[in-house]
């Protein structure tokens, strides 16, 4: 598949959900956030055909594609992992669970890892407050979560990690 | 079916109250976002199975419901007519609570909520102590609808506000009732709902605007969502109510990013309502027109704030503006606009239903009707309270909260979210209302109530603030932007031990040029953990700067863990976890934790079966 | 006409008119960094802010946006304003320490630097004024450069931080810019000039043979007004 095709099929995908919306400028954070889920991620011809086809300068685009923060514009992991750090989950313990996360992937929240594989980030709040603290792994909620549980996920996802079970 | 008068409408609500008979046998699961972690879906399909399986479908009726608030104990499954009240119900109880509890009156006491303080077990759901001194007016219905079900919301009397108000009652007499009524704004702010929804009316310009704030941005505050999620109808009629009184005739519902299920469910209840005819053209034959929107966040906390919810509904960055003129003369697309939350609007058309008079005799004397609180942190009951303006906040955090885990000691509750202050033991016997809680340094807030206990440490509380306001200032004023994250970094330094002499009176500066100098709320209102901590929790900050302790035990740079010899049974466990592999010690003997390389993960605490890692 | 009070002095404005304006016309200094006469002010530094006082209630505002009304009373030398201004200063000063400009109107206006805000490396001498954008946008009408991020992470530029395809090289966002953080450089003929990393052809002018304007400048400004290209090679000197 030439790089152009690609390319035009993204900008097809790209009309369809803008028309869903009526065209309406209005609904770009909407439009924006279909189009991630479309493509994993907020690529630059994505937004250059949003941009067109909403009639909105580039420069508006990108400024609000960077200022949400549901947005992103680098492909992210196979596994995205979420950790609540909301007030209720913070007095909890969720840091203890953010810096053990972050040792073990080498990742700072917001980030994915270099192969792809893990995306990490801390949210404010899920609204599930009695689970706290809640570690999100791939749409799934975990809740109560400990360091060791936390490990004991990663292992399974891969990662070389101790745990208690041996 | 389309209704076009009134008397469609009504005879539309009889059919369906006719067709349901009360006395029959209906489980109710709650299928809230909360116990849908639990996994909640999967016992509904499981319900649903065994009566299929057993045909039990002219017998039993299985809804899943919205949220019933005690979130703790989910899964939550209530059966009718008897409001039996089973808790941490499981795949495998499915079976037996249809045939043994259904269909033949026994009660499986495993599934009962056991009162900790006299050991009994309690049957019906009102009389569960968390519910008990509860007054659930708006958020009590969620329990009786499915959400998705339209039929559902009339048969407990729904939009029969709706048709009183269309049938009967001019634009100013619904905006006196609501003024009577004293409606604040549940979002936080407080002001009048009626006076807000007058000055719109008067405002000059077209078209007006009614719009329903679902950012709920407070960490820790999900009321909003449950209302959302689990009765969309009640805020739908609210909102009609109050877009017939201003005259506007577009609606928008604004839902944060974060909040799929509610966006799910206002969305199929929007879709019925304009089936139905309540939504849509000449409404009833009232003449009245009014369709709504949904628009969704993009993870923002600063669009909670009505110029950048605006804002982002215009599609661009959501940055506030100055509030010189007010949104009520000129907001969305530059025109009178009103806002109200989620919750103010669910609580319209109780108001129109049950008259201003009513819902002024119920709260205290400028804080009229109840709130709905998140009641979560170190508590027992975890969970959505809805308590009469005036309870008191013992009463909540014991009587229904059921005090603190594990026996540790209360030392403050956290009020208002990020813009709110930290409420110490000495005013646990305070009524709490709008008034009260500003005077105290706090907010009611959109409703988080954050209880901690003595290993919370309130420096590294208002740390947290600092910090998440920082990752959520828009950037576009200087005080917020630059002076929030210079207040968090001193904070930094007094959590980390290199606190310096004049740090408290210095953050004290910032703080009130902030709040004067901020372009919005999210900038004016950061110091207010920051100054409640101080006020009230001096000490701790004295021990952080001055003799580097952190009392409470959680500043990672001035504490340390140590393995207590009277219960180190040198089982190896915490050697073998150990990250940095800083413990050593032989098989049965005293293990030691080598504090050069530690790097406080606490994994040896956690997995200490002994209780033998101690924090100091 | 408006009355109200500015430093217990009684003046008078237009109706319409901001307090900003109305205490310029009325020799009353306010100091201000974010504000440009031509644009939409929008009020971010919260340099001009004032203490203003009607009926029961008191409270500040920014002067640039704030309206003038009947029997205000405003205060530019409160206390509560100069805590404000001294904060924004030394925020700002902390923030671009390379900047003379901020250091400058510190002195002016008796602001020393805070020692425990540590300097910012980063940021250049950006103070985030807006109003590059802001002539880029209403001015020029291009919308070349725009925000990006937010919170401390906010900055000015192109979209992706590459060579904007709607730049026209005019250089109003550098001219407007109060403490020259924006970059614009001329090759020693002047044949080129770079500015946001793009690199524009100049056009010479056909009377005395300088180069003064981007050739892209000039396609934009015959499109927008409908004039003929070939009459724009004029430079300002000689026309």
């Amino acid at each position: 598949m030439s790089e152009v095709n690609s390319v035009e099929k993204m900008e097809l995908k790209v009309k369809d959900i803008i028309e869903k919306y009526g065209s309406d400028r209005g609904s770009v954070v909407p439009i924006l956030q279909d189009v991630q889920k479309e493509f994993n991620y907020l690529p630059k011809e994505a937004l250059n055909a949003v941009s067109s086809h909403l009639d909105v300068a580039i420069s508006r685009m990108f400024e609000v594609a960077t200022f949400y923060k549901a947005f992103s514009l680098t492909p992210r992991g196979r596994h995205q992992l979420s950790l609540c750090v909301g007030t209720a989950c913070y007095v909890r313990g969720a840091p203890l669970i953010e810096s053990n996360i972050e040792r073990v992937l080498d990742l700072r929240p917001g980030k994915t890892s270099p192969d792809l594989e893990f995306s990490f980030d801390t949210v404010n709040c899920l609204g599930s407050c009695a689970l706290g603290p809640i570690l999100v792994v791939d749409g799934e909620y975990q809740g109560q979560i400990t360091v060791s549980k936390t490990n004991k996920i990663l292992k399974k996802l891969g990662k070389k990690v101790k745990t208690d079970e041996s | 079916m389309k209704v076009k008068s009134f008397k469609e409408l009504k005879s539309l609500r009889e059919k369906i109250s006719n067709s349901r008979d009360p006395e029959k046998n209906c489980i109710t699961i709650c299928a809230g976002t909360g116990c849908l972690a639990y996994g909640a879906q999967s016992l509904v399909d499981k319900f649903k199975a065994e009566i299929e399986k057993d045909n039990l479908e002219e017998e039993i009726d299985i809804r899943s419901t919205g949220c019933h608030g005690f979130c703790e104990q989910g899964p939550v499954v209530v059966i009718y007519p008897e409001k039996v009240f089973y808790r941490r119900v499981g795949l495998d109880d499915a079976a037996e609570v249809i045939h043994k509890t259904v269909l033949n009156g026994e009660i499986l006491d495993r599934l009962l909520y056991t009162d900790p303080s006299s050991g009994e077990k309690i049957i019906h759901e009102d009389d569960v102590p968390f519910y008990k001194k509860q007054m659930r007016l708006v958020f009590g219905m969620n329990g009786q609808i499915d959400p998705t079900s339209l039929e559902d919301y009339m048969a407990i009397g729904g939009y029969s506000a709706l048709a009183k108000v269309l049938n009967g009652m001019e634009p100013g007499a619904v905006i006196e009732e609501v003024k009577k009524a004293n409606l604040r704004g549940r979002g936080g702010g407080g002001f009048s709902a009626g006076w807000k929804w007058e000055s719109t009316r008067k405002a000059k310009g077209d078209p007006k605007y009614v719009i329903c704030n679902a950012d709920e941005g407070d960490p820790g505050a999900y009321m909003d969502r449950s209302l959302l999620e689990g009765n969309p109808h009640s805020i739908l009629e609210g909102m009609m109510i109050g877009a017939y009184a201003i005259g506007s005739n577009e609606g928008y519902i604004y839902v944060r990013n974060e909040y799929p299920l509610a966006v799910k469910n206002v969305t199929i209840a929007i879709e019925k309502g304009r089936e139905l005819g309540v939504l849509g053209e000449d409404i009833l034959g009232s003449g009245f027109s009014f369709d709504i929107k949904v628009n969704r966040g993009g993870g923002a906390f600063v669009c909670g704030e009505s110029s950048a919810l605006f804002a982002s509904l215009e599609g661009r960055a959501g940055e506030p503006r100055a509030k010189y003129i007010h949104a009520t003369d000129r907001g969305l697309h530059n025109k009178p606009t009103n806002l109200n939350n989620v919750e103010t609007w669910a609580n319209v058309p109780l108001i129109i239903n049950k008259g201003a008079e009513w819902y002024q005799s119920i709260g205290t004397e400028n804080s009229k009707g109840t709130k709905i609180f998140s009641l979560v942190g170190k508590i027992n009951n975890t969970g959505l309270v809805e308590i009469p303006m005036g309870m008191t906040l013992r009463e909540i955090i014991e009587d229904i909260g059921g005090g603190t885990p594990k026996g540790r000691k209360f030392k403050a509750v956290q009020t208002g979210g990020p813009s709110g202050g930290c409420i110490p033991e000495q005013f646990l016997d305070m009524p709490i209302d709008f008034d009260a809680l500003t005077k105290v340094g706090s907010m009611m807030g959109s409703g988080g109530m954050i209880v901690m206990d003595d290993r919370t440490c309130m420096v590294d509380v208002a740390r947290y603030f600092l910090k998440f306001l920082e990752g959520e200032s828009c950037g576009k004023c200087v005080p917020c932007r630059e002076g929030v994250r210079r207040m968090r970094e001193i904070l930094d330094d007094i959590c980390e031990g290199r606190g310096r002499e004049g740090d408290v009176e210095l953050l004290e500066s910032i703080s009130h040029a902030l709040i004067d100098g901020s372009l919005c709320a999210l900038g004016a209102t950061a110091p207010n953990p920051v100054l409640s901590t101080i006020k009230y929790f001096r000490e701790e900050y004295s021990a952080h700067m001055q003799e580097k302790k952190c009392p409470a035990g959680v500043c990672k740079e001035l504490i340390r863990y140590k393995i207590d010899e009277e219960n180190c049974t040198g089982c190896g466990i915490c050697a073998r976890l150990c990250p940095a592999e800083c413990i050593s010690g032989e098989k049965k003997q005293l293990h030691v934790i080598d504090q050069e390389k530690c790097i406080k993960c606490g994994s040896c605490k956690e997995s200490c079966k002994f209780d033998a890692v101690i924090v100091e | 006409m408006v009355n109200l009070t500015i430093d217990n002095k009684k003046v008078q404005a237009e109706k319409g008119s901001t307090i900003l304006k109305a205490a310029q016309s009325n020799g009353i200094e306010i100091p201000t960094l974010c504000y440009h006469d031509e644009l939409t002010a929008s009020g971010a530094c919260r340099l001009c802010s004032v203490e203003i006082t009607k009926g029961e209630r008191t409270r500040i505002v920014t002067s640039c946006i704030y309206q003038v009304e009947k029997g205000l009373i405003v205060n530019t030398q409160s206390e509560r304003v100069l805590n404000v201004r001294r904060l924004v200063l030394q925020l700002l000063m902390a923030r671009c320490p390379g900047s003379e400009i901020i250091r400058e109107l510190a002195e002016k206006v008796g602001v020393k630097s805070q020692p425990r805000f540590k300097p910012d490396e980063d940021k250049g001498t950006c103070i985030l004024c807006r109003q590059c954008v802001n002539v880029c946008e209403e001015v020029v009408g291009v919308i070349a450069i725009g925000f990006s991020y937010r919170g401390a992470d906010k900055s000015v530029g192109t979209p992706f931080v590459e060579p904007s395809r709607v730049c026209i090289g005019c250089g109003a966002c550098a001219y407007v810019c109060p403490t020259g953080h924006i970059k614009m450089g001329e090759s020693e003929s002047g044949k080129e000039r770079v500015i946001w990393d793009k690199t524009f052809e100049m056009a010479a002018c056909k009377v005395c043979g300088r180069y003064f304007a981007p050739q892209e400048q000039l396609e934009y400004i015959g499109k927008k007004t409908g004039v003929p290209l070939s009459k724009l090679y004029t430079c300002v000197n000689c026309r």
